[in-house]
């Protein structure tokens, strides 16, 4: 894998500070949360879809550099939640939102935010592989030229170290022209990830990455997500428990709209404080 | 019982009845194609002269007998009361006669070109070889045997009608015709070219001249500028007239004395032929020359004779261009008016009635589409910009009269309501999945719209844009109030600044039809022709479409949609 440099991203418009890469996470075990240090800060959120109360006064603290895993039953919240870190419930007619998300401390909901900013830094992948319908190369620049970056040479580099990023460069190198519609679902994930890494964001919201794939793309899903925690801090919705626990580092329990849980992955499935994640994780029900 | 059940609820008669219309479609298609090519395509074809006797009965005495020379057209069976009715006194208690449609041409000589024959009283028919027929400028055609060929006057060559096998003066006739033809083409280049750029260019400096007078600008340099430019194109014209002068002194050089019907011997000038041929003595093989020449004539000259003869393409060129310049406009216009009406309007009441006004604006009748070009943009918006920019033509309007631009405008207004209507419908078949990927990677709505939902919507806006040429390739109504003229030899696209002439009139091959098959001085001649028009403006119409939809076929393989 390259090493992480931000020296060829030149429209960043961000007004954000970088966060300090040189904080490598290791194993978190004994851990908890709050002493690490925090990326996303979610505070007394309430999310409304029209009448309909769908998330109730979340309180959380997101890792920098770790992988944070968000499980519960359908419908209880978790990708309302997902959405709510790079406001794509914006798109929702009639969403509303109380209370506040910082990200880097600086409050993503504010009146000066510029949406497509933050959307940059804070990439998202989406259940289901949506590449767009052109080349496997021009999906992974669409990012950059977004960006207003239309140097050849730029591209190609930022194309071949991003698809080695998703572990896909190997698979496709020979065809970098041709369209990402012909690659297999796996595939188009990973490509769907490797556009998201190009454009050098500092989150990556996973929205159930895998839930669309077999149980080999998964797993190099997997291993994907181990091996980008480096670098990134992650989120990842998921319905799998045994996904949660082989990948996150802490995880949150939420159940009707409710953050019921958060703590270390070990934490919660080995020993969870509340009644209901237990129920939830031994499969009593959800 | 159960079998009858058992065939109806098994869906045969319903089979049954989907392959029959189906089946009916297809018949009516390539029948009407065979039709329009058949009557169309075959008028080109140099048919055989017939030399016949006709002893018509008349009410007492002796038959008129007279001598025929011509084509044999058509025949069909008429009661012997129209006969009669008509002045001919048939014997004999038949009930139908069957007539002939003859023609005879010479309309310098007898007045029209075609005559009814009875059947029955034609005889005597033969096909002597050294009967020749011309195809002339003007007149129509011409049959007869050539007799003398005369250069300044002086008989040049002779030869005996009587004897076919005599082709001095039919040898020393078509080099003669082949020189009048090339010092024809000459005198029209030199005529359109050289002098038509003098013609505008002195144009030009009238209008410089008004414009100035007009700003109160016509100092004595000013117009002394003018003058002298004027003086150089005079002298220019000067020239040009000497040269044209010439080719004329030139192309009358040669006369042909001809034999016609009945003895009848007539002086026609050389550089009256177009085309001289001996059908009878052709084989098939210079006959399909022949024919080749007489229908690429047709799709590639002017036409002659109040359209009745020579070729259609300034009104191929008229349709083709006006329907490109229809559909550059309309498609970026439908396009914008689609995307606002589906991604930024907030969807509700009024967004629903903008829906349906559009979807009803697609049922108005064409010619009210005529009628309000001619309303706004021409006698409004045209005047209005007469009075801004070209003021010093008028009283002589230059966009304030029908013309390419206005009918190409109203034929986009007329066809907008179909390109919105397809593009609104691909815009709503994008997955919402794949605006969020882009939206997620840092894209504003924009340029969402801009680099994925548009390229994902394009075959939807060529299907659009096919019903659109399609519809405007065939609507004549509206065009003949905002631009079509019945004759435009000029065409909207040549070698004068500015190039293209938005507010020429032009010919339309919709138009044509219309005009050769209604309002022509010579039905019979015009018959032929107004198959062939309606045939190659199927044609055109199928070609247009046919490229938009590989267009789109190509767009949809690029562009295939995901299964989501």
């Amino acid at each position: 894998m390259t090493e992480s440099n931000t020296e060829y991203a030149p429209a960043n418009r961000s007004k954000f500070k970088k966060i300090d890469m040189s904080k490598v996470g290791g194993s978190d075990h004994g851990q908890s949360a709050e002493d690490l240090p925090s990326c996303l800060q979610v505070s007394n959120l309430n999310l409304y879809y029209g009448a309909a109360h769908s998330l109730t006064d979340v309180n959380l603290s997101i890792p920098s550099q770790r992988v944070t895993a968000f499980i519960g039953p359908s419908g209880c919240g978790k990708s309302s939640l997902l959405r709510c870190f790079n406001r794509m419930n914006d798109l929702v007619e009639n969403c509303s939102i109380k209370g506040s998300i910082t990200l880097d401390g600086e409050d993503i909901y504010h009146r000066s935010v510029d949406v497509a900013d933050l959307r940059r830094r804070v990439g998202m992948v989406f259940q289901k592989p949506n590449p767009f319908p052109k080349s496997i190369y021009e999906n992974v620049a669409y990012g950059l030229r977004i960006q207003g970056v239309n140097k050849k040479r730029v591209l190609d580099e930022s194309v071949e170290k991003s698809l080695k990023a998703a572990a896909l460069w190997e698979e496709v190198k020979d065809r970098l022209h041709e369209s990402a519609l012909g690659l297999s679902g796996g595939q188009q994930q990973r490509l769907v990830i490797a556009r998201t890494v190009a454009v050098e964001p500092e989150v990556l919201l996973l929205d159930e990455p895998a839930s669309a794939l077999d149980p080999i793309s998964t797993l190099k899903i997997e291993e994907l997500i181990n091996e980008l925690k480096d670098r990134y801090t992650i989120i990842i919705v998921t319905h799998n428990m045994q996904q949660a626990a082989r990948v996150s580092d802490f995880t949150a329990f939420m159940y009707m709209g409710k953050l019921i849980e958060f703590d270390t992955a070990d934490n919660i499935f080995t020993n969870p404080a509340q009644k209901q994640t237990e129920d939830y994780i031994t499969g009593r029900y959800g | 019982m159960t079998a009858l059940k058992k065939f109806f609820a098994g869906g045969t008669p319903w089979i049954w009845i989907n392959a029959g219309a189906v089946a009916i479609s297809i018949i009516m298609t390539v029948g009407l194609l065979l039709l329009l090519a058949y009557n169309g395509l075959g008028h080109f074809w140099p048919k055989d002269l017939m030399l016949a006797q006709y002893s018509q009965p008349v009410e007492s005495g002796e038959p008129l007998v007279r001598e025929i020379i011509g084509e044999r057209v058509g025949n069909e069976k008429v009661t012997a009361e129209r006969i009669i009715s008509s002045g001919i006194p048939v014997t004999g208690d038949r009930l139908m006669y069957e007539r002939e449609l003859v023609k005879i041409g010479n309309r310098d000589l007898n007045g029209s070109d075609f005559t009814w024959l009875l059947t029955d009283y034609l005889d005597n028919i033969r096909f002597p070889e050294n009967l020749t027929a011309f195809e002339r400028w003007e007149w129509g055609n011409f049959y007869g045997y050539v007799r003398e060929v005369r250069e300044v006057g002086a008989t040049v060559a002779v030869s005996d009608p009587a004897n076919s096998a005599d082709t001095a003066a039919w040898d020393a006739l078509t080099e003669r015709v082949a020189r009048a033809v090339a010092i024809h083409d000459e005198i029209a280049e030199l005529e359109k070219g050289a002098i038509g750029e003098v013609n505008y260019a002195l144009e030009r400096l009238r209008l410089r001249q008004r414009g100035l007078e007009l700003r109160d600008a016509d100092t004595p340099e000013a117009l002394a500028t003018i003058e002298s430019e004027r003086a150089e194109w005079d002298s220019r014209y000067a020239v040009l007239q000497e040269q044209l002068q010439e080719l004329y002194a030139q192309i009358e050089r040669d006369t042909v004395v001809m034999i016609a019907m009945n003895g009848q011997e007539t002086e026609i000038e050389v550089s009256e032929i177009v085309r001289a041929y001996q059908p009878n003595g052709m084989h098939v093989g210079s006959k399909l020359i022949v024919y080749a020449q007489k229908l690429w004539e047709f799709l590639s000259d002017d036409p002659r004779e109040a359209n009745t003869e020579g070729g259609i393409f300034p009104a191929i060129f008229g349709t083709v261009i006006m329907v490109l310049l229809m559909s550059v406009l309309v498609t970026p216009f439908g396009v914008i008016a689609a995307v606002y009406l589906r991604e930024y309007a907030r969807q509700g009441v009024i967004t629903r009635i903008i829906r349906i006004a559009v979807n009803n604006l697609a049922g108005v009748p064409s010619i009210v589409y005529g009628v309000f070009g001619l309303g706004f943009f021409i006698y409004f918006i045209g005047a209005e910009v007469d009075q801004a920019f070209y003021a010093e033509a008028l009283p002589a309007p230059t966009f304030g009269t029908p013309g390419m631009l206005w009918a190409a405008l109203t034929l986009a207004l007329l066809t907008v309501p179909v390109v919105i209507v397809s593009t609104e419908e691909g815009l709503s078949r994008i997955p919402r999945s794949l605006r969020e990927g882009s939206l997620a990677l840092g894209a504003t709505k924009f340029e969402t719209i801009w680099r994925v939902v548009l390229p994902m919507a394009s075959p939807a806006i060529m299907t659009g844009m096919i019903l659109a040429v399609a519809r405007a390739a065939g609507e004549v109504a509206p065009l003949m109030l905002v631009g079509v003229v019945k004759l435009a030899p000029a065409l909207p696209l040549d070698g004068n600044y500015p190039y293209f002439h938005l507010d020429q009139k032009f010919m339309h091959l919709g138009f044509h039809i219309y005009d050769v098959g209604f309002q022509s001085p010579n039905v019979e001649a015009a018959r032929p022709l107004v198959f062939a028009t309606a045939f190659l403006l199927v044609m055109i119409t199928a070609v247009l479409n046919q490229v938009a939809v590989s267009i789109r076929n190509r767009l949809r393989e690029k562009y295939k949609s995901l299964d989501m």
